[in-house]
């Protein structure tokens, strides 16, 4: 159960003087039930990217092999790949256009083919995992906040229960009690069921506290793929393609300028604070 | 002198049914009251749905007051006759650089504001030069907006605004879909604006670590001003901000986080400079 990239190239407006290649010979491996962070400067190709996990876009060469199967392969059930392979777009609550909120979550499992009770159960369900509250079942989704908006719009996604669940910056414009709102409940989701999770984020501190891989994607290739600590070690890289480390690997790279021995792969601020506390009672102990 | 004032500013929203009859009211700003000095750097801070943006719309009189008044360069933006120059001494730079940019080449679209305002042709060249070299983008004047990164833009949306020369710029989170390297060429620019043109500033935005170094902070909750102050005042009281469902700067919850397991760190730390001193001491 994965999804794996071969030699995946992508190019806009091919044979046009607009042509631009947008992905430049993607291998990737994701494994299920993973939790994988992308970044990327605007422009790098992550959204490109994501859009082929599920055969929105078509890759120009290159295969892409969906639990070992080839997705380009003549005959496959594209269908089946959408229903499994869940996508929230950017601003998703910019797609929400039902009567109620539930009829709009209801909206996924009945295109599914599921029957008016089953959807119903479905779009509850989903409802419940993102936390939104009763009361607002039966409110027009116009009527709710910006965080409450891109809540329901994921649950549209989630009632449709997918394998893998692809976020393009789910959090972008939320206040921060709705990002981490929203973060944490992926994670809880991820946590609970053995969904894989693919979280595209400019916020280098969500990507920090939530992904277990991190890839970096530079001008429609693949940078880096590894551990997010480790990807940030090369934080002056980061900079040179428009990206940064969190803050608080900041703070430590200075704290070791300054003559003090704490370790630099630090993401988290509890980390942090755990890792500074460690050093100066060691120092304490030692003089 | 005083930039933006407001007495007692009240905005309310009308619900109207299918046949456009007015079915009621909520009330999105409730009695503000705000004193913008001229020269000023102001952040506004709140949640979503707390009538930040709201406020900021009735800046340059896109929305003007159900109740209250609200003065702009010492003009009433509820007078009509007031309009036109209550727009020019307020610009605004909103979220989304895609939905401001209307030119199809850079330096255009930062005359297209001039234009309007019936400069001279040739003040208006000097003014497009001027404001592209202020916020780093003179090089692109002959490029398409379109191939910009949104730093690029973002910053040609705000020299669009410099154009107008207004004597306050709102930025309503001018940040909020860019990548870090774009977050720190806007906020560099606006810095930049402040020092060279004495423009007075008021930034809207959801990352505590962009209003380190404002003035005075003001903190929206249900359309009221809940919290003002200095940085260093509004930071310090954690527990209260995350109320309102804010946040604090990294370097601010480190410092917290380091104090509640026992170490001496002052109050108020909002830098990661501050706080590597105050350890390395």
């Amino acid at each position: 159960m994965s999804i794996k990239l071969e030699h995946l190239n992508y190019i806009y407006s091919q044979g046009t003087a607009y042509e631009k290649r947008a992905l430049n010979d993607v291998c990737l491996e994701i494994p299920h039930g993973e939790f994988v962070g992308i970044i990327g400067h605007t422009g790098s190709g992550k959204s490109t990217l994501i859009q082929h996990l599920n055969g929105l876009l078509r890759a120009s060469s290159g295969e892409l092999y969906y639990n070992g199967e080839n997705i380009y392969r003549e005959g496959y059930d594209m269908r089946k790949l959408r229903n499994e392979v869940g996508l929230v777009f950017q601003y998703p609550e910019h797609q929400l256009f039902e009567i109620d909120v539930l009829t709009d979550v209801c909206f996924g499992p009945k295109n599914q083919g599921l029957s008016p009770e089953e959807s119903r159960e479905r779009a509850l369900e989903a409802l419940r995992l993102v936390g939104l509250k009763e009361k607002y079942y039966q409110s027009s989704p116009f009527e709710l906040s910006g965080g409450q908006k891109r809540r329901t719009a994921i649950a549209g996604v989630l009632a449709m229960r997918p394998k893998v669940l692809v976020l393009d910056e789910p959090t972008a414009g939320l206040d921060p009690k709705g990002r981490d709102d929203i973060l944490d409940q992926i994670a809880y989701l991820h946590e609970k069921s053995d969904m894989t999770v693919i979280l595209v984020s400019h916020s280098m501190e969500d990507i920090a506290r939530y992904a277990d891989r991190l890839i970096v994607m530079n001008k429609g290739a693949v940078m880096y793929n590894d551990e997010p600590k480790k990807v940030f070690e090369h934080y002056r890289e980061l900079e040179e393609v428009g990206l940064a480390a969190p803050q608080v690997t900041y703070i430590m790279h200075d704290l070791v300028k300054r003559g003090m021995s704490v370790r630099t792969d630090v993401t988290t601020v509890a980390e942090a604070a755990d890792e500074i506390m460690r050093t100066l009672v060691h120092h304490c102990t030692n003089s | 002198m005083d930039m933006v004032q407001t007495e007692k500013l009240v905005f309310e929203y009308e619900k109207r049914d299918e046949e456009g009859n007015v079915i009621g009211s909520s009330r999105a700003i409730d009695q503000v009251d705000i004193d913008v000095k001229e020269g000023q750097f102001i952040a506004i801070l709140g949640h979503n749905g707390s009538g930040k943006s709201t406020f900021a719309k009735h800046i340059n009189a896109i929305l003007v007051p159900t109740e209250g008044t609200m003065w702009v360069n010492g003009r009433n933006t509820g007078d009509p006759d007031e309009l036109w120059n209550v727009r020019q001494s307020a610009g605004m730079v909103f979220q989304n650089p895609d939905n401001q940019i209307i030119g199809t080449v850079v330096e255009e679209d930062v005359g297209f504001g001039p234009e309007n305002l019936g400069v001279p042709t040739e003040e208006i060249w000097r003014r497009v030069e001027d404001s592209l070299k202020a916020v780093g983008m003179i090089e692109y004047r002959h490029h398409s907006p379109n191939k910009l990164s949104g730093g690029q833009k973002q910053r040609v949306a705000i020299a669009g605004v410099v154009a107008m020369e207004p004597k306050c710029i709102v930025l309503d989170e001018p940040t909020a879909m860019l990548d870090p390297v774009g977050r720190k060429e806007v906020l560099k620019t606006v810095q930049k604006l402040r020092e060279q043109k004495k423009v007075t500033v008021i930034l809207i935005t959801h990352y505590m670590e962009e209003v380190v170094d404002a003035d005075k902070i003001y903190v929206m909750d249900h359309g009221r001003v809940v919290m003002e102050g200095t940085p260093r005042e509004v930071f310090s009281r954690v527990d209260e901000l995350k109320s309102y469902r804010l946040d604090v700067p990294q370097a601010t919850l480190l410092a917290d986080e380091l104090r509640k397991r026992g170490l001496k760190i002052p109050e108020g730390i909002l830098k990661k400079e501050e706080l590597v001193n105050a350890l390395c001491q």
